[in-house]
């Protein structure tokens, strides 16, 4: 059954040949048995998964379900869910029950999917290795000595190792692209505004986007139609229709054209992803694509921009974590000072208490041109670079990550070196653009993944490019041993 | 750009951080290479950009100002560390 995709778990739960209760003891009874070697899941919702899967199969039997009706999925520990502990990867939130369902959650809920539970993650979203984490770090399913990738390793690997069928996830720099290049699955992070934020743990409001990992684009496909659209209680929510992607998955692709942004390809590659990409964008050019070389000049800044926009708008919405209303509370302030700066200081992790400092300091007075409006300026320049290529080209292309996954503590003492895995995916967050990654040939038994970067809501079109690839290839269907 | 112990004691203040005295050393060494690498940015030349202000400029939504949730204040302050009453308790503020 974990092998099925979703079109094809819908059938099997509409033609009774197992039911949604069934189903979801077979995922329970998979994550209990696989899951204490990689820890991908902070919490397990045993209980209120059956249930829901009880009520999947009273829809089923009335004729009322839909796609993802009955189908077993987990959320990223960022989305709050009501009555569930929702910890973000924090000890800052460990204690942490949200009083209400994120906009994405309750979608998915009323489209009738079912929540295993929340899946492991960097405190706060910060981190590319998903060793931040309070909850330990989690491994990657086809290597055990490897990371998974991040912030969102947790349900990049829970996807892999088929632990469920889809699960949710964010991406502020490369935070669903990253990880699922680097545990073989495929990823879309939409257009800015295209998913709600609201009751999604805020990092980097001006670049958080929610999307989906899956082990397909069709998988994708059909989340997405049920997460995407206009939600008011957001107010960078953008107010645009929303296609339906699953019709859009066949469309012919003869006649695309393909930007290989020349940067991309440069010093820092490892050769091998290299020819694991060409060996792509071959395969695609055989089903009629044409190529074109582009430049992207500004977008080796985007690093650079990146650790003064992210962590200044960090260093703001972090704010919020007093010890107060919620959240973690040292043991005996002596005054409201000790208890602000105590219960941060314990709640928080180095790599989270960094970035604050950071965009503390960068915001700070005196620093603020310097810093932040030069960031901001040159952070449109990046998106004029791709403003150009768009005139141009249909999609871009490239690899998501330069290397396959690292070994766990090897970039934890490098901070920098840890921020240089996103530098082919941050420049789409800082424009705004939707971007995926999909795996293609493998470099040593390890996954490695193509990025594809859309123009502004075109998730339609990405999706489509990618399915017609997995359409023609069997790449996204190998699974990691022991958990095939 | 070059940070020093008493620069992050500084900027973690400015954060309400406490960090261990211990800590600081590494901590400035860390700040100053991820400072280092922001540094980049000096060599473009950005006196006629204009700053991004939204990545698909869009304008900030507005609606009226009148309430839109029912009070919830017994079920927000369930996940208070100390709350009585209706009130979240702090250490005393005022002598």
């Amino acid at each position: 059954m974990q092998n099925k995709s979703i079109a094809q778990l819908a059938a099997d739960l509409r033609l009774r040949t197992y039911s949604s209760v069934e189903l979801t003891k077979h995922y329970l009874e998979r994550i209990k048995r696989l899951d204490p070697a990689l820890n991908s899941f902070i919490t397990l919702a045993e209980e209120s998964a059956l249930a829901a899967a009880e009520r999947a199969d009273q829809a089923l039997k009335a004729g009322d379900a839909g796609p993802l009706t009955g189908i077993p999925i987990a959320h990223k520990d960022i989305f709050c869910t009501k009555g569930l502990r929702t910890s973000c990867g924090s000890r800052m939130l460990d204690n942490f029950v949200a009083p209400y369902d994120a906009t994405v959650v309750e979608k998915l809920a009323a489209a009738g999917a079912v929540v295993l539970g929340k899946t492991n993650m960097d405190e706060f979203a910060m981190g590319s290795s998903n060793e931040t984490s309070y909850y330990g770090p989690v491994r990657n399913p086809w290597n055990q000595d490897l990371v998974p990738g991040g912030s969102s390793g947790g349900s990049a690997a829970a996807v892999a190792a088929r632990l469920c069928a889809a699960a949710t996830a964010t991406d502020t720099g490369g935070s669903i692209r990253q990880p699922a290049a680097l545990c073989g699955i495929t990823g879309i992070k939409p257009t800015y505004g295209r998913c709600s934020r609201w009751g999604m743990i805020a990092f980097a409001s001006s670049l958080d986007q929610a999307g989906v990992m899956a082990r397909s684009a069709a998988d994708a496909a059909f989340m997405l139609d049920e997460m995407a659209g206009f939600d008011r209680r957001d107010s960078t929510s953008a107010d645009v229709p929303v296609p339906d992607y699953v019709d859009a998955l066949d469309d012919d692709i003869k006649g695309l054209r393909i930007g290989l942004p020349k940067e991309y390809f440069g010093e820092g590659l490892d050769p091998h992803v290299a020819r694991a990409v060409q060996e792509a964008i071959d395969e695609y050019q055989r089903l009629g694509a044409e190529v074109v070389d582009i430049s992207l000049p500004n977008s080796p800044l985007s690093v650079p921009v990146y650790y003064v926009v992210a962590p200044a708008e960090c260093s703001s919405n972090l704010a919020r974590f007093d010890g107060v209303r919620y959240g973690h509370r040292c043991d005996d302030p002596k005054d409201l000072e000790d208890l602000y700066k105590r219960s941060r200081a314990e709640g928080f992790g180095a790599e989270v208490q960094r970035r604050i400092m950071i965009g503390t300091y960068v915001l700070s007075a005196g620093y603020y041109d310097a810093y932040y409006l030069k960031a901001q300026k040159i952070r449109q320049l990046i998106a004029d670079d791709f403003k150009r290529a768009f005139e141009q080209v249909d999609v871009i292309m490239g690899p998501t990550s330069p290397t396959t996954a690292f070994p766990l503590g090897a970039k934890m003492d490098d901070p920098v070196a840890m921020y240089l895995n996103d530098i082919y995916t941050i420049a789409t967050n800082l424009a705004g653009l939707p971007g995926m990654s999909i795996p293609v040939a493998p470099v040593e038994g390890m996954p490695v993944g193509l990025q594809i970067i859309g123009n502004y809501f075109e998730e339609a079109r990405l999706l489509n490019v990618a399915h017609r690839l997995q359409h023609a290839t069997h790449w996204h269907q190998a699974a990691p041993e022991g958990f095939e | 750009m070059s940070l020093d112990a008493s620069d992050v004691e500084k900027i973690a203040h400015l954060a309400r951080l406490a960090i261990a005295p211990g800590q600081t050393e590494r901590y400035a060494a860390d700040l100053s290479n991820i400072l280092d690498l922001v540094a980049q940015m000096d060599a473009v030349e950005t006196a006629e950009v204009t700053p991004m202000a939204h990545p698909l400029h869009m304008a900030q939504r507005l609606r009226p100002d009148e309430p839109s949730e029912p009070n919830q204040r017994d079920l927000f302050q369930a996940n208070a560390p100390l709350a009585e009453s209706g009130l979240f308790l702090v250490p005393r503020v005022i002598e």
